[in-house]
């Protein structure tokens, strides 16, 4: 693989991420338990939309000048290259908020390293999303300490929202030849070497939310590589890209 | 003839923002350079969220105030970096965002005072409020609640 290529599948990892998390947290737009949950899930939502433009707008730049709509609209789920984690089914309030939190303490680690990176457009990308990125880890990890350290309710949905996504964590840390080039080139970090931060931040937010963090690191891949995702994202996109699928080619 | 960047400044400073009229894109910031490009006025623009779907609109409202002053020959331009940051809304602009309601961003990380009544005793809601840029507050004395300007 060439290093364009190699940096054009990066780009695609970064954007399907923030592209599908997005369409997730959107779904909740009109469902949330209180207005001011409703408007703070749309506004996160609305965030990685806005991040996605960014990430794909550049894939597509590399890639024979497709814009971010063309990547987002017009691919099938074999070409995205986002983590398992973030194409899940909701689950209830409680299961949102957490995948929310183990994917923005990720999200905020890895901007932070970006803002360092060798390739200028990189760098000015992780500095415009890393400012909203800390706004959703703080409201993330506030609201899983409030649940986890809730009502037994509460408490007892939030561990099983966290047993239930903790082997889809594992997969954000795993580094292949993409990732080991992409490093070397000075683009990115090596994903792996962000495990130990990643694992501190979480273990000191989960403590307090009175939640044990399970032992296993069993770890569910297929996503990042394309090789096999699970069974949700083709549902995921039947109904974003619906509009493309029946009416080809339309626009507004 | 061109005309000089320091009336196009000017015509800008009373382009309002969309979401919030009572300041002008040039008080929020985003405005980031007017210049001449041989015979092209180039307005670069930066948006405040990545996701703001103001931008687009404000980017239109530009370029519609512009040829109402006689520029045929335009184009606007976005920028991301340097990021934008709460510290570019002009002092014009903060005083204006309070007296409509809204507090203006604090190094702190919270409203200073209630819009409405004045006083320090306030609370947060929600980090996330009515648009991506505020916060949700309440003052606990006037029971009032209000967005606070998030600092970015």
């Amino acid at each position: 693989m060439t290093r364009d290529e190699a940096f054009q599948q990066f780009l695609l990892r970064m954007g399907d991420n923030t592209l599908i998390l997005g369409h997730r947290v959107s779904e909740w737009c009109g469902h949330a338990p209180v207005l001011e949950e409703d408007i703070a899930l749309a506004n996160t939502a609305l965030d990685l939309i806005g991040q996605t433009q960014m990430w794909l707008g550049l894939a597509g730049e590399m890639g024979g000048g497709k814009t971010a709509d063309d990547l987002a609209f017009l691919r099938d789920v074999w070409d995205f290259r986002n983590v398992l984690l973030v194409e899940v089914a909701n689950g209830d309030f409680g299961r949102t908020l957490m995948r929310q939190f183990l994917f923005d303490a990720w999200h905020s680690i890895m901007l932070g390293r970006l803002l360092t990176s060798s390739d200028d457009r990189v760098a000015a990308i992780a500095a415009k999303a890393s400012k909203e990125v800390a706004y959703h880890l703080e409201r993330s990890a506030e609201t899983v300490v409030g649940l986890g350290d809730g009502t037994e309710e509460s408490h007892t949905r939030m561990q099983a929202a966290l047993d239930y996504l903790w082997p889809y964590v594992g997969e954000m840390f795993v580094s292949d030849d993409i990732d080991a080039q992409i490093a070397a080139a000075g683009i990115a970090p090596n994903p792996a070497d962000l495990r130990d931060e990643y694992d501190a931040l979480v273990k000191r937010v989960l403590a307090k939310a009175t939640l044990t963090l399970p032992e296993s690191r069993f770890a569910h891949k297929g996503g990042r590589d394309g090789r096999m995702h699970t069974e949700h994202l083709g549902h995921l996109l039947s109904q974003m890209q619906w509009l493309q699928r029946a009416y080809p080619g339309a626009s507004w | 003839m061109r005309v000089s960047t320091d009336q196009i400044w000017s015509w800008l400073d009373a382009v309002p923002d969309p979401e919030i009229p009572v300041i002008s894109v040039v008080d929020l910031g985003i405005v980031r350079d007017v210049r001449w490009d041989a015979d092209t006025l180039v307005v670069t623009v930066t948006p405040t969220y990545s996701g703001c779907p103001a931008t687009s609109i404000i980017s239109m409202d530009i370029e519609t105030a512009l040829r109402d002053h006689g520029i045929g020959d335009l184009r606007i331009e976005t920028c991301i970096s340097p990021a934008w940051t709460t510290d570019w809304l002009s002092e014009k602009g903060r005083a204006k965002l309070e007296e409509f309601g809204i507090a203006p961003p604090q190094p702190a990380g919270g409203p200073e005072r209630c819009p409405h009544c004045g006083s320090k005793a306030v609370e947060k809601v929600s980090q996330f409020g009515s648009t991506p840029c505020k916060a949700h507050w309440r003052c606990t004395d006037c029971l009032e609640p209000f967005d606070y300007f998030k600092c970015i």
